[in-house]
Order: C-alpha cells, then structure tokens, then sequence
C-alpha cells in the first residue's frame, strides 16, 4: 500500500447539496480527493454517484432546473465561482463516460480534438500529442496503422481506451471515470484497470464502479454512497476489511445493492 | 382465421398507397408519352419556346423547367439560412419554454393552405417589390422565390431540429467535457453528426419547393420565356400545366404535352426524394443508429 506521507488533496468537496428539480439527490457531501491516487465511488444504483462526479467537473451545469449548494473546490479554488472559466476547469478535470462516445470522426480527429478546440494549431505538435496520448491509452499499437479510419470501426474497449486517449491529449490534471468498464468485456475491462493503474503516476483519478474487486484492485481510497449520502470513505483496503458504518458492510457483502 | 383477416385487411390499406403510386405514374407515361411523337424527348425538353396553341404548335418546355430552377434555387436561399437557423436556435437557444411555442408554431405555417401564401405575395410582397425596385410588375421570379422559400421554412426547420435532436446527447458532453465551449461543440461536433440529416431536410424542402404549384401560379407573372432576369414574369412548370390543362382539349397534342411535363416534374422530385432517402440512412449508419 502506498504510504501517507505526501496526501495532497488535489479536489475537494464541502458541505455539497445537490437538487434536480425538487429531488435532493446529494445530500451534504464532504470528501477529499489526494493528488495521485485513485479514489473509487461506490454504492447502489441511483445512489448518486454519477451526480457528484459530474459535479466535479461542471458537467451538471447541462441539466435545466438543478441546484447546487457548498463548495467544490480544485487546488484550493471554487470552482463554482461566477468568474471562474469553466471551459478550463472542464480541461483541467477530464471525464470519460460509461458508454464509449468517441465521435463519428477519425481515430486521429477525435484525439486532436480537444488540442484544436484548445487553439493549438501546431500540426507537429499535435501529431506528437496524439500518438503519445494513444500510446499512454495502451491503444497505439492497434491503430498506428489505420489513424484515418473511424472510430466508430473501434471495438467497444478500444473505442473506450480511445475516449481515454482524448482526454489524455489536453493535459488534464484530474481523469473522471464514470463506470468505464460497464459496457466492457472482461478482457477490456482488465486492460482499463491497467491503464488506470498506470496513469495514476501522473493524475489524479477518481472512478465510479458498480464492481466492488474493480474498486478493491484499482484504488487506493474508496467513497460508499447510499441514498444521496456519504456513508463512509478510507483506505480502500480498510473498508473492505473492516467496514465501520452497518450499511457498508452490507453492501459490500452483498446484502443488498 | 379472424388473424388472418387482420393481416389481409391491414395488408391491403397498407399496399393500396402503392397502388395509387402505380395509378399516377401509369397515367403519366400513358398520356404523357404520346407527345414524343409530334417532339422528340431533346427538343421537349432543350426546345426554347413554348407556343402549345400555335399552329404549327411549339413544345419546348425548356423555358419552364428554367424558370423551376431559378424560382426554386432563389427559395433555397430564402429557405436554407433561415429553416436551418431557425433550427438552431431552437434547439440550441432557446428554453423549454420558448421551443414548445416556438416548434408548434413554425410547425403551423406548414398547415397553411398554399393558396393564401398566395394571396400574401399578391397584395403584400408583389407590391412591396415593384415599388422599391421600381419594376413593371412585382410578380415575377423574384417574389415567386421570396414566398415559395417561406412556405418552405417549416419544411426544413422542423426536419433539420430532428435531426439535431437525434444526435446523441453523449457527443455534445464529450465535446464539452473536452473543453471545447458551446459554439466550438455546436460546429464542430452536433453540425457535422447532424449534417446529413440537414441536407435531408433541404432536399425534402426543395421537392415541396420544385412541386408547389398554386402559389407561384399566383405569383410568378406567367410569361412563358427564357428566364433572362429574376425580375421578369416567368411560368414554371407546375402552374404551366394548371393554368393550361383546362384549355387544352383532351387528347390533343397540347393535353399530352402538359402531362409530359407532369411526367418530367415527377421524375425530378423523384430524384429529390431518392437522394434524401440515401443521405439519412447513410447518416443513420454514421452515428451507428440502423445496422
Ligand atoms: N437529469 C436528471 N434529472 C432528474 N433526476 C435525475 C437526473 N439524473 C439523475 N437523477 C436522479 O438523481 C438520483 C441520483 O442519480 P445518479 O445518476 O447520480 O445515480 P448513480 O449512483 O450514478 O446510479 P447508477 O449506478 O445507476 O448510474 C437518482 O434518483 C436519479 O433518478
Ligand atoms: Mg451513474
């Protein structure tokens, strides 16, 4: 296990409510989340673990009629604040969602993507940026011959690692993962958790899983979440071992969920 | 048995608009092919004059089948930036609230009978047109454009906003997450998916445009010329053949000329109809929505 002595909290979350509409779907949230290292979200379905993910990167700012309440903050800063720019908070938190959604683009388009929305114009150095952005997504080596093809041709897991590929090109300091691996085969599934693993070096990721040995093998820190609530967060391998709320112990022993 | 009665019932209702289909087309080629006799289909169709009453009679429809194709490229222009746009905004700026008058609404002037499309050209655009340009007449090609391209907005605002509509949800939160701002996203990444179902949109605008025909019977001035101008009368050919189909006596040559004509309209929207259907299937197989 990794020690304690550097736990920087990269994103942090502060007294965070949640409405759509009248539905109170997160309810007074407080979670740190450290700088390099993994922080798995589970919980059952509808528990709202996709809400507060996408809290983290603005993304719930799309739905008509919600409301947020407390503070997320991002090295220290709101990132809700009226002047803060959230085309960049969106580049500094990346997010790859459940379902691969690569565009109906070519394997290189839809890498260089988020570099041309960001006005880099520099053809070689998006050329280099995407190749090793598909390498760091382990994908290169499948598409280095066929970058004009289309991503849609793209098996699901590659057209995942793809989507992972994307994210990597405009440097993103924080990866959001929003169940990855729940349209996956198993096969893809480990080499996502491999992946995962590895750019854990370099960024702060944090991942919302249905599948409790993902959350056991990939992270480090685990949130359990029940109806809109915090239940618990640790050391991953605490609370699976020694659960200290009831309802942990039993959704993690499968007594419901 | 009663099962079977359903499914014969249900098969007939169902086969019975080709049938039609078949009926029009049967009558088309049969009282339309006869012309070929008197004119060979090159001079019918490139053949510059239209004297149908004459004697000897001319059919050279190529003067109508310009005047179509200016009216109706001039109603695109009219029609393309403002349906599509329209569109747009619909979709991408406007509150719930504002799109569920708004679409409704558009929806509506499609439900206008074309005649009183008609009518606005006569007293309100054709005047408007010949005293600010100064011209003998404001029924012309100009005025026929102007309104045949508003009676096509809804056409192609309400088609193209489908197909916005249709472009998944996820492409436009990737685009975003990605850092890209709203207009990057809507150009970039919904225009393009939506694309093809937006030329679809155009195309079905442009048959109703190239098809109608009491409007710009009303409003196109009539004069059966080589169209020089767009600000000169002129006769397309829908309202060639409504205007002079009950003069022709049934059975002569002028009869069968007009269903010529009607013969060569429907090839075109044919046409039309044909490349809209392979733009959106190819467009569905693109975002992976039909197999
Ligand atoms: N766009 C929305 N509008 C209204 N309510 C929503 C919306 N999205 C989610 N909710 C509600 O908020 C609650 C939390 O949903 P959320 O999607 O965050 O759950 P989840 O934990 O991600 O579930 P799952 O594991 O099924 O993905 C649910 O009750 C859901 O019905
Ligand atoms: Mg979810």
């Amino acid at each position: 296990m990794d020690t304690d002595t550097i736990k920087i909290v990269r994103m942090l979350a502060e007294n965070v409510d949640f409405f759509y509409g009248s539905t109170h779907a997160l309810k007074n949230i407080n979670l740190n989340i450290f700088k390099n290292k993994v922080t798995a979200i589970i919980g059952p379905s509808g528990c709202g673990k996709s809400t507060f993910i996408r809290l983290l990167n603005r993304m719930n700012d799309l739905i008509p009629r919600s409301r947020l309440a407390g503070n997320i903050m991002l090295d220290g800063e709101n990132i809700n604040e009226p002047n803060t720019d959230v085309v960049d908070i969106r580049r500094r938190v990346g997010m790859v969602f459940q379902k691969p959604n690569p565009f109906p683009k070519s394997i290189f388009q839809n890498v260089s993507y988020g570099m041309e929305v960001n006005g880099i114009r520099d053809k070689n150095v998006i050329t280099e940026k995407v190749i090793e952005s598909l390498k760091k997504a382990a994908l290169w080596n499948e598409v280095m011959n066929r970058l004009d093809e289309s991503a849609l041709c793209l098996s699901g897991g590659q057209q995942q690692r793809l989507c992972i590929a994307r994210c990597l090109a405009v440097e993103p300091e924080v990866l959001l993962f929003d169940e990855p691996c729940a349209s996956l085969d198993p096969v893809s599934t480990k080499k996502i958790e491999e992946l995962i693993l590895g750019l854990k070096k370099e960024y702060t990721i944090v991942i919302v899983t249905h599948n409790m040995q993902q959350a056991g093998r990939v992270s480090d820190y685990t949130a359990f979440m029940y109806l809109g609530e915090l239940i618990e967060f640790g050391h991953t391998e605490k609370l699976f071992t020694v659960p200290k709320d009831k309802r942990t112990e039993d959704y993690i022993t499968g007594k419901f969920g | 048995m009663k099962e079977k009665i359903y499914r014969w019932f249900f098969s007939v209702l169902a086969f019975s608009s080709l049938v039609f289909l078949a009926g029009i087309i049967f009558v088309l080629f049969k009282e339309g092919l006869p012309i070929f006799r008197e004119v060979s289909f090159f001079n019918f169709v490139f053949g510059s004059s239209w004297y149908p009453t004459y004697s000897p009679p001319e059919f050279g429809i190529l003067p109508l089948i310009l005047a179509s194709g200016l009216v109706t490229a001039g109603a695109m222009v009219v029609c393309v930036p403002l349906g599509v746009g329209s569109a747009l905004f619909i979709h991408e700026l406007s509150s719930e609230r504002t799109r569920s008058i708004l679409k409704p609404m558009i929806e509506l002037l499609s439900g206008v009978p074309s005649i009183l499309f008609g009518f606005f050209g006569i007293v309100v655009i054709a005047p408007f047109i010949q005293t600010t340009l100064n011209l003998p007449t404001g029924l012309c090609g100009f005025t026929a454009s102007l309104v045949l391209g508003i009676m096509a907005i809804p056409t192609v605002c309400s088609i193209s906003e489908d197909a916005l509509g249709y472009v998944p949800k996820s492409f436009r939160e990737a685009s975003l997450a990605l850092g890209a701002n709203r207009w990057q996203t809507l150009t970039r990444v919904v225009l393009p998916a939506a694309g093809s179902g937006i030329s679809t949109s155009i195309i079905l605008g442009m048959s109703r445009i190239v098809g109608e025909t009491m409007t710009v019977l009303m409003v196109s001035g009539g004069a059966a010329v080589i169209p020089t101008s767009f600000f000169i009368p002129i006769r397309p050919m829908t309202s060639t053949i409504a205007a002079e189909m009950g003069e022709s006596a049934m059975g002569s040559s002028h009869y069968h000329a007009l269903f010529a004509i009607g013969l060569v309209l429907f090839l075109i929207t044919l046409a039309l109809n044909i490349a809209a259907e392979l733009i959106s299937r190819k467009y569905r197989m693109k975002l992976g929505l039909a197999q």
